[in-house]
This record gives C-alpha cells, sequence and structure tokens, in this order.
C-alpha cells in the first residue's frame, strides 16, 4: 500500500522531491508545507496537493507515515526530533545537522523506534560511484593507499545577496552544501573520518561563507586522502564530481559519466573487469527508475526510502547515522582549519578573514 | 515535421558518456563558426531542423541565419525551452520572487502581483508563465518555428507535480503567439500521454529517449509500444545510440522499426559522422519500406 507522506520545504530540492514522490507509485502525497504561503497557495491550487503552513499541524495529519524535510539546514535538527517523535519515517536534506552529536542523536531516537531515516546523499545511488564501493570491497586494487575527492561546480560566481545558502552559521557555504557530497562517499569507502589537517576555508565571492575547501584526510588502515571543493569554479556546467583512488593492485577513477580501472592483477580481478585498463560507462551502471528527473540517483534514492519503509527493518542507505559520519568529518575539517589550517577571503571582497590563518598569511593580511 | 532532426548537446559540452569529451566539445564550440560549419553540413546533408535550446549562443546562430535567408534555405529552428539551468541557478541563488523579478520582461510585474497578494497572483500565474515563453522565444524574431519545445526538465517536474494545466497553456499560446505546435521533451513518455490527453492535446509531439538498450526509458521498451498505442503521439526518439553505447548502424535499424518513431534526433561534431548517420536512417527506412511492401 502506498505510504502517506509529506514534503516540508519547497524550494529546489523540495519540489523535485515532491515531483518524484507524487509520480512514483510507493507513497501517496498527502501535504505539503512552505513557510511561503504564496508559493504554498499558487502550487495547490495547481497541484491540489493541500497545503499545510504550520509544521506542528503537517506532522499531526492523521495517518501520515513519513515526512521528507527540505529546508534551510539549521531547522533540520527540531524538525526530524518532531517528526520522530510522532513515529514517522524521515528523509532529510543534506548536511542532517550542524552537530555530529545531534545527528546521533536523532539517529538513535529513530532507531529505538525502528524508524527509517534517510539523508539525500544522491551519489550513492549514482552508478559509477556505487560500483567503486564494490570494487573496494573486493580488494579489486588490493590495499588501498590514498584518495582524491573532488568537486565543481558554478553555484557562486559573483559577490551576491546571500540567501541562507550564503550566511554563516546558517549551514550555507561550499563545505555544508558541496564538500560534504564527496566526504559522504568518503565515510562510505572508508568509514569515518579519522583525522583532518592542513584544511583551507577559502572565501572569495562570498562575504561570510567558503567557497573553497581544501582537506588531507585519514581514515583506517592507513588510507589517506584528500579533498579539493570549489563551488566556485566556472568552467563546468553543473555540479562535477570526481573520487580517484590508488591501492597496491592498482587505479580507480570515476565521475557521474565513466569509471576507468587499472588493475595490475596482484589482486583478484572482478568478473567482468581484466588486467589493465577496463572502462565502464554509466549507460551499463544504471538500474533504470519508473520515473525520471534530473537524473537516475533522485528517484532511486525514494525508492530505496519507499522500499525500506515497507521492509520494516529501519534504515537502509544513508541513514541518519551514516550521514553523522559525514557532520563529523565537516566538524573535523573546520576544527582544522581554524587551528593551523587556514579561513580567510582570497581578495574579491573587502570582508576581512577571521583569523588570519595560512590564507591570510600568504595573501599578507 | 522533418524525418531527421540535428540536436545542439554537442555545442555545449554536454555528453553523457565522457566528461573529458564535453570539455573538448566545449573548447571547439567556443568559436561561433566552428558551430556555424557543422550547421550547414547537417543542413546540406538533409538534417536541416535544429532542435535547440535557449542558450544566448543560440541567438548568434539565429542572428547569422536572419542575415543570409539564401545560405540557410531549409533550416528550421526548433526551440525547446526554458535553458533551465539559468533559472535553477537563479531560484538558488535569488528565492522565487527576485528570480521572477531577474527573468520578466515587464520588471514592475512581479512586485504588482506580490501587491496585489495572492488573489491576484493567482490570477496571473497563466500571463506569467506565457511572459517566460515570450521573453525565451525572443531570439528566434522573424524566423519560423514549426514546433516550440517544452524541455524534459519542465516538462518532468509538472508532470511529477500533476500540474495538467500547464501543458495546455503552453500549447495554446505556442499556437496563438507563434503559430506553432507545442512539442514535450520527456524522460517519461509512457506517464506523460496520458496527462497531454487530459490537457486535450491530442496527437501530441513528444520527444523521448529510443534506444535499443533502453538507456533512460522509464517504463521500457514495451511500456513505450504500448502507450503509443493506447494514447498515439508523434514521437521524436533522442539518444537512440545509447550515447554510444550501440553500434550505430544496429542502433539505427533497432529505431527505424519502432512504429511510433516519427523522427529521428541526433547530434554529430563533424561532417563525416553527420553524412554517416543520415545515411544510415535513409538506408534502413528504405529497407523498410522495402519490406513492408
Amino acid at each position: 500500500m502506498a505510504i502517506k507522506i509529506a514534503v516540508v520545504g519547497l524550494g529546489k530540492m523540495g519540489l523535485s522531491h515532491l515531483a518524484i514522490v507524487n509520480a512514483l507509485d510507493h507513497f501517496d502525497v498527502i501535504a505539503m508545507c512552505d513557510t511561503s504561503s504564496i508559493v504554498g497557495g499558487v502550487l495547490s491550487k495547481y497541484t491540489k496537493i493541500p497545503f499545510e503552513e504550520d509544521f506542528d499541524k503537517l506532522i499531526a495529519l492523521p495517518g501520515l507515515q513519513a515526512v521528507i524535510i527540505a529546508t534551510p539546514t539549521t531547522t533540520h535538527d527540531w524538525m526530524s526530533r518532531k517528526a520522530i517523535e510522532r513515529g514517522l519515517h524521515v528523509f532529510c536534506e543534506k548536511p542532517l545537522t550542524l552537530s555530529s552529536a545531534v545527528s546521533e542523536e536523532l539517529a538513535a531516537a529513530a532507531d529505538a523506534k525502528g524508524l527509517v531515516t534517510q539523508v539525500g546523499y544522491h551519489n550513492r545511488f549514482i552508478g559509477t560511484f556505487g560500483e567503486i564501493k564494490k570494487l573496494i570491497e573486493a580488494g579489486a586494487i588490493g590495499k588501498v593507499t590514498h584518495v582524491q575527492a573532488e568537486a565543481y561546480g558554478p553555484v557562486v560566481l559573483k559577490p551576491a545577496k546571500p540567501t541562507w545558502r550564503g550566511k554563516a552559521g546558517g549551514g550555507g557555504g561550499c563545505l555544508y552544501d558541496y564538500a560534504a557530497h564527496p566526504l559522504n562517499l568518503l565515510n562510505w569507502y572508508f568509514g569515518d573520518t579519522a583525522a583532518a589537517s592542513g584544511a583551507l576555508l577559502k572565501s572569495g565571492f562570498s562575504a561570510e561563507v567558503d567557497d573553497e575547501v581544501y582537506a588531507s584526510l585519514g581514515f583506517a588502515d592507513g588510507v589517506t586522502g584528500q579533498l579539493s571543493v570549489n563551488w566556485s569554479d566556472p568552467s563546468v556546467r553543473k555540479m562535477t564530481t570526481r573520487i580517484t583512488i590508488w591501492g597496491t593492485g592498482g587505479r580507480i577513477y570515476a565521475d557521474r559519466q565513466e569509471i576507468q580501472v587499472f588493475l595490475t592483477g596482484t589482486a583478484p580481478i572482478p568478473e567482468t573487469y581484466r588486467t589493465g585498463w577496463t572502462t565502464k560507462y554509466i549507460t551499463e551502471l544504471t538500474p533504470p527508475v519508473s520515473y525520471y528527473l534530473r537524473g537516475e540517483e533522485y528517484s532511486a534514492q525514494m525508492e530505496a526510502f519507499g522500499d525500506a519503509i515497507a521492509a520494516g527493518k529501519g534504515a537502509a542507505e544513508n541513514s541518519f547515522a551514516s550521514a553523522a559520519l559525514t557532520d563529523a568529518s565537516i566538524e573535523m575539517i573546520r576544527a582544522s582549519a581554524q587551528d593551523g589550517g587556514g579561513i580567510g577571503s582570497f581578495g574579491v571582497t573587502e570582508a576581512a578573514p577571521r583569523k588570519a590563518g595560512l590564507v591570510g598569511r600568504i595573501l599578507g593580511r | 515535421m522533418e524525418r531527421i532532426l540535428f540536436g545542439d548537446n554537442q555545442f555545449f559540452g554536454i555528453n553523457h558518456m565522457s566528461e573529458e569529451k564535453a570539455r573538448q566539445q566545449a573548447m571547439r564550440f567556443q568559436d561561433i563558426d566552428n558551430i556555424v560549419d557543422v550547421l550547414q553540413s547537417a543542413l546540406h546533408a538533409g538534417a536541416g531542423g535544429f532542435m535547440c535550446t535557449t542558450h544566448d549562443t543560440i541567438e548568434k546562430i539565429a542572428d547569422r541565419v536572419r542575415a543570409d535567408r539564401e545560405a540557410w534555405k531549409g533550416f528550421t529552428f526548433y526551440p525547446g525551452m526554458p535553458y533551465a539551468h539559468k533559472y535553477a541557478n537563479a531560484v538558488t541563488e535569488l528565492g522565487y520572487f527576485d528570480a521572477m523579478r531577474k527573468f520578466l520582461p515587464s520588471e514592475g510585474l512581479v512586485d504588482t502581483m506580490l501587491r496585489g497578494g495572492k488573489a491576484v497572483l493567482n490570477r496571473d500565474i497563466e500571463g506569467m508563465m506565457t511572459l517566460l515563453v515570450d521573453a525565451e522565444m525572443k531570439m528566434f524574431r522573424g524566423l519560423d518555428t514549426p514546433v516550440i519545445f517544452l524541455q524534459n526538465v519542465v516538462t518532468d517536474l509538472v508532470q511529477g507535480l500533476g500540474i495538467v494545466d500547464a501543458f495546455r497553456i503552453f500549447a495554446e499560446h505556442c499556437k496563438k503567439r507563434y503559430n506553432a505546435e507545442a512539442g514535450f521533451i520527456t524522460m517519461n513518455l509512457p506517464m506523460l500521454l496520458p496527462m497531454l490527453k487530459e490537457a486535450g492535446i491530442e496527437n501530441p509531439i513528444v520527444c523521448a529517449n529510443v534506444n535499443k538498450i533502453a538507456f533512460r526509458m522509464s517504463g521500457g521498451i514495451e511500456g513505450y509500444r504500448e502507450a503509443t498505442t493506447k494514447y498515439p503521439a508523434r514521437v521524436i526518439a533522442m539518444s537512440v545510440l545509447g550515447s554510444g553505447a550501440i553500434r550505430p548502424s544496429e542502433a539505427i535499424e533497432w529505431v527505424v522499426n519502432e512504429p511510433y518513431v516519427e523522427s529521428i534526433l541526433f547530434g554529430a561534431s563533424s561532417k563525416a559522422n553527420i553524412v554517416n548517420t543520415v545515411d544510415l536512417i535513409r538506408e534502413h527506412d528504405a529497407k523498410r519500406a522495402t519490406s513492408a511492401a
């Protein structure tokens, strides 16, 4: 039977989620919620989906089983908490909260009630990035030594009046908004982040938040990593995420379109791979979805959410607990940037750096 | 509508297989003369129907066509709108209302509507949609555009949200203002057709992925066949090569034999590839005609 669900927050991601769950057979959308009654009223008129401005009233709707929370990050903690207290399954946009401790508490509270929690780290539902997970688990490149995780996109290309995404303390900025994606993949592949050092959080066009994030990372078993993320890259058309992994038995490179694998043959060669280069494309790695909007991964994650609720065994992929690892990684990078790394402007805006870290020193500020 | 249509993804760094190849193409085609050369090759090869986005670069192509009509005889624009990235980015950056202020031609309109409150806003949403269409169509002034397409991001968003009225408003406006038919690009053809019927659009023009490996064919090959039998539509097949995953000859042979396919859309960057693809379509069309006779 279709799961009765409501969508909270009708921005870009909220609308996209609303369209997807409205189209999928898994769900029956019974309401939507937003702080703007104008947006809600217009949408409700044309979609015939009931609009409820008050979150407390929304989660009290009779028969409601699940909510999708796609609101600014600072609201994720109390909205998720209230929804969990009500016994609702929760899908929340990323990052989960601004505190890994709070994220863990939420995960534990939901687990105690047997509820499904999920966070919108959709890269785990992209075929190429999923293929990396399988190859690492199969030991295809031997012992992993190092990983480079990159993400570039044209989000902030000029100084602009900030929305919540550009305001300090609100969960905006390249680290929370962009770097969270590759970090989440690293936590998926290698577990929790054990160390972060030499982090640089650089502001340029944004006055209050970081536009570039660079850091060295450490994971279990001596795996090291470097993170390079810049949401002010004008040369790419849309968000471009790349993962490169070196191991004693080969190398893996993957982006959204393809995975290129070089295997030396010193480790077991997985089926459909061979010694030397193997390239696979998204065309063969992507299972079809029943409704497509902007990419299979967005529908696939909602199908997985619905399937997990139907299975009744609690959270599956991208649980709150797994997202808490990424929140912790973010905290470690912030701490590293404040302590020996660097936080500052590279000179596009006049705002003074919060602290004369490495970048400030390089630029003579 | 032409049997063969030419697309524009390759000009804008869009390649569904390789980011590296996409970047190479973006570098080559930042010089507009290189785009013009490829379009001329397509025109002379018999693929003069150009299905394009409303990217700023297309306006420059339209300028070239207006400047020398003789050289572009038989060349027709089939615009697809909106160029969604600019709207999505603006909404994220500015919020809904500032984004609308940015794009709507008469700047005071949004403010008037907001001042008027919800009642006025509800009444004027139809007018606002048509104004957005007009803003996108400006670059094609003086040119014949027999079909105007709604891009798949918008078609499928509207479809998912269940806003049937939007399809009707778009189709009526295309007819009234541009004497054009509405076309709908979609990644969800079997789900879309019943909704277009509900919107009162009979035998719609729909552009969707059709390829032998069922890549990005939501609902699957059988789903397409059933839907088009039940709800007749003029289907333009795109991504027929499955982004390069199928051998061209095999891919084309399969697609020309799908009974619901009326036109085939493809993109290519070289004259040789254009000619080869057009030849393949003609060859397999001829074979099909012979075996049918």
